[in-house]
């Protein structure tokens, strides 16, 4: 059955019509062609299809695409500046090594600039735990909790 | 995931009305464990009644002697909330240590209690508390509510609106989670408050059980010490690949000495 759905989706209204069964991280991917955000397990552990809904982070794969009516999403796409360059928060995690292969990342980026929203100021063990979440195959999680560290500061606009 | 025909529910009344009119009806809260079910085809409803857009559901406040949290209160709002720290740090504690952010962000207090898993954190809270469940229909005492492995006293059509918390002296709540899914392995709430002292172990049973042995040593000295000698039989206790029934038994003793120490403040 095909239902109408209405969102933002990085700060543009977006309708569509959509089976109920759709998941939010399969409208944005298929759908959308938003494939920034990532599927890593589709069980909801992984933390690699993380978005903001209505400013805060979710796993996309966990949620039907109708839980999102009406409401703002952003994606990975939607985080950085139009001119191009990164959001504070990647530019860390390229400038400090917090990714390998990459596939985590957008998941990692997502959680930490929601996390840092609420603790401007957060230790390594705090920053540990915020990405309970989201898993890394790759890094060993050391350069990602840098990243997210040197993020914060950027984002407070301390040097 | 098999199909289903959706429908959002605008009030408590139009919910009830909705889930009573489908063949085979399911609420759906935060879907953090439903969505996941119904990929697995696990649960395959005709029909999903999403509570989400209910204000009426959603919320805390405190009341006389007792905390009240609507059903679609998110673990991150409880965990957030002045008031839940102000007057039950060990619940507000037992809500930010469910899964994580991304979950605790979606996730319900009225899924989690509807849903009973064996080792979900807030069954111990409200048993260790001596909670009520309030439904459209009548008001449950935890007690009474928790029936067996993912089993309420719920009945067809019956919706979960809040949980009413009595304000205990003080509470604790420790957790040995599992690395993987931090869910319970043993999980253990305590409470001493103006009915008594509670002892509450979630992850270990088939369900979520008091332990009166343990309550009675308690009772008599609210402390660690008066634990020692009191031994938990590992004979009904779960036993699977992360945990045997003997190192649960044990664990219980060992989690239930650290919640009554949190519980002191210590
Ligand atoms: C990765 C991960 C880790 C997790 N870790 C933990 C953990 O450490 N500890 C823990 O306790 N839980 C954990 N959970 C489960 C989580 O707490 C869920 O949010 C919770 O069990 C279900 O809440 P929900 O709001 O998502 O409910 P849903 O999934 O929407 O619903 C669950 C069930 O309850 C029914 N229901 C929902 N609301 C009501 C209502 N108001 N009245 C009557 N019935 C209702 C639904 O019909 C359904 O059968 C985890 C989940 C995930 C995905
Ligand atoms: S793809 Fe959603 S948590 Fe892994
Ligand atoms: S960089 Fe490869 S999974 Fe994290």
């Amino acid at each position: 059955m095909a239902v109408s759905l209405s969102l933002t989706v990085n700060g543009k209204p977006v309708t569509a019509s959509v089976e109920a069964r759709t998941l939010l991280v399969d409208f944005l991917r298929e759908h959308l062609n938003l494939t920034g955000t990532h599927v890593g397990c589709d069980t909801a552990q992984c933390g690699a299809c993380t978005v903001h809904l209505d400013g805060k982070a979710v796993k996309a794969c966990n949620l039907l695409a109708l839980q999102a009516q009406g409401s703002k999403v952003v994606t990975i796409e939607g985080v950085s500046p139009a001119d191009g360059t990164l959001h504070p928060m990647q530019a860390a995690f390229r400038e400090h090594h917090g990714l390998q292969c990459g596939f985590c990342t957008p998941g990692m980026v997502m959680s930490a600039i929601d996390f840092v929203g609420v603790n401007a100021v957060p230790t390594e063990t705090q920053v540990r735990e915020a990405l309970d979440g989201n898993l890394c195959r790759c890094t060993g999680y050391h350069n990602i909790v840098q990243s997210v560290i040197a993020g914060a500061k950027a984002m407070r606009g301390t040097p | 995931m098999y199909t289903f025909t959706y429908h959002k529910a605008s009030s408590l009344a139009d919910a009830a009305t909705k889930l009573g009119a489908a063949a085979d009806g399911k609420l759906l809260a935060g879907g953090q464990t439903l969505i996941a079910a119904m990929k697995l085809r696990l649960a395959a409803p005709s029909d999903l009644v999403d509570l989400g857009a209910i204000a009426e559901l959603r919320g805390i406040k405190v009341d006389g002697g007792n905390l009240v949290i609507g059903a679609m209160t998110t673990h991150a709002a409880v965990a957030a909330s002045a008031d839940v720290r102000g007057k039950i740090p060990a619940l507000a504690h037992l809500a930010e240590g469910i899964g994580d952010r991304m979950v605790r962000n979606v996730g319900t207090l009225g899924g989690s209690v509807a849903n009973n898993d064996p080792a979900a954190d807030y069954p111990a809270a409200l048993v260790g508390l001596g909670a009520t469940v309030i439904t459209q229909k009548r008001r449950i005492a935890a007690d009474d509510f928790f029936r067996g492995m993912y089993e309420t006293a719920l009945e067809a059509g019956e919706i979960i609106t809040g949980v009413s918390f009595p304000i205990p002296k003080r509470a604790g709540y420790v957790k040995f989670p599992n690395p993987a899914s931090r869910y319970a392995i043993v999980g253990v709430f305590v409470s001493e408050g103006s009915t008594g002292v509670r002892v509450a172990v979630t992850g270990a049973g088939p369900s979520v059980f008091r332990v009166p042995s343990m309550e009675k040593a308690l009772s008599a000295s609210f402390s660690a010490e008066a634990l020692k000698s009191v031994a938990v039989d590992a004979s009904a206790l779960n036993g699977d690949m992360h945990a045997s029934a003997e190192y649960r038994a044990h664990l219980v003793s060992v989690i239930a000495r650290r919640a009554v120490e949190q519980a002191l403040g210590r």
